[in-house]
């Protein structure tokens, strides 16, 4: 219980990091390390697998990319609410014309709205979530579900989830093939 | 012994941070972080109900999520460089082509 509340108010923190940092290099530090609390917390829910293949893949490759892409486009450099694009300097929102500044603050207020709405209604649900009844998994089970190991999965993955496998190879090609093709410049 | 509903409830609290990242922000590569968020949150749903209910579908399907996630984010990636370097901007509201 005690590792679950470090683990949780680190993710916490971290998912507030990525959306409140002015640099996005900062952001994707942030994503990682929410990354690797949440590996961490597949490893209490008994899903060991699946943690590696969060830190390899998430975590290891991911946010690298991330990383690839911030340091070869150079980011922004403002935090929320900044509206000014990255060739420009400070002042080019005080310069704007009146009536294009005023529907953008519009447009602003109306999604900050729905977000703070977004936000009061998850409160209300996670307040109803903490005092009402909870979930408890079946007790004595921890021991016996050892599935969630390797060889858990790779016994059901290929047995069951042959298709869903083979498909997921083919996915994967065609993303690597549409990815080369959108990032060649011809 | 951790309640199941813990782990639900973190899901939800990183899911919103999430949505209210991609909502608020203007930078692309941080909407785009944080969509990435979004997928770890419903990630971890499903792992905490597949040890609810003593079943590996959940697990199964978050190696599936993550597959699909890795394709994503490679392709949105080459996309976002590409528009960032044709418009020379990071900011999302400049890229108003489509707009009536």
């Amino acid at each position: 219980m005690f590792l679950f509340v470090i683990f949780a108010l680190i993710a916490i923190v971290a998912a507030l990091g990525v959306i409140l940092s002015r640099k996005p290099v900062y952001s994707a530090l942030f994503l990682l390390v929410n990354f690797g609390t949440l590996a961490a917390m597949y490893i209490m829910l008994q899903a060991q697998f699946l943690a590696m293949v969060q830190v390899i893949v998430y975590a290891g490759a991911i946010v690298v990319l991330f990383l690839f892409v911030v340091m070869l486009i150079g980011g922004g450099q403002f935090g929320p609410g900044d509206t000014v694009t990255r060739g420009q300097g400070g002042t080019a929102n005080s310069l704007a014309p009146s009536p294009v500044a005023a529907s953008k603050r519009r447009r602003v207020l109306v999604t900050r709205t729905t977000a703070i709405v977004l936000a009061l209604l998850l409160l209300a649900g996670v307040g109803y979530g903490l005092i009402s009844g909870q979930l408890y998994p079946v007790q004595g089970s921890e021991a016996t579900f050892g599935a969630g190991s390797v060889e858990a999965i790779a016994s059901v993955l290929y047995t069951d989830y042959l298709l869903p496998f083979e498909l997921a190879s083919v996915l994967l090609l065609v993303g690597m093939i549409g990815a080369v093709v959108l990032a060649s410049n011809e | 012994m951790v309640p199941t509903s813990y782990y639900l409830i973190l899901s939800a609290i990183l899911f919103t941070i999430g949505v209210i990242g991609v909502l608020v922000r203007r930078n692309v590569l941080i909407i785009f972080m944080s969509v990435e968020m979004m997928l770890n949150a419903v990630n971890l749903t499903f792992v905490a109900l597949s040890r609810q209910f003593l079943s590996l579908n959940g697990q199964i399907f978050v190696l599936m999520a993550m597959v699909v996630a890795a394709a994503e984010v490679a392709v949105g990636l080459a996309i976002v460089m590409t528009v960032v370097r044709h418009k020379d901007t990071t900011n999302i509201e400049d890229v108003n082509l489509l707009k009536g």
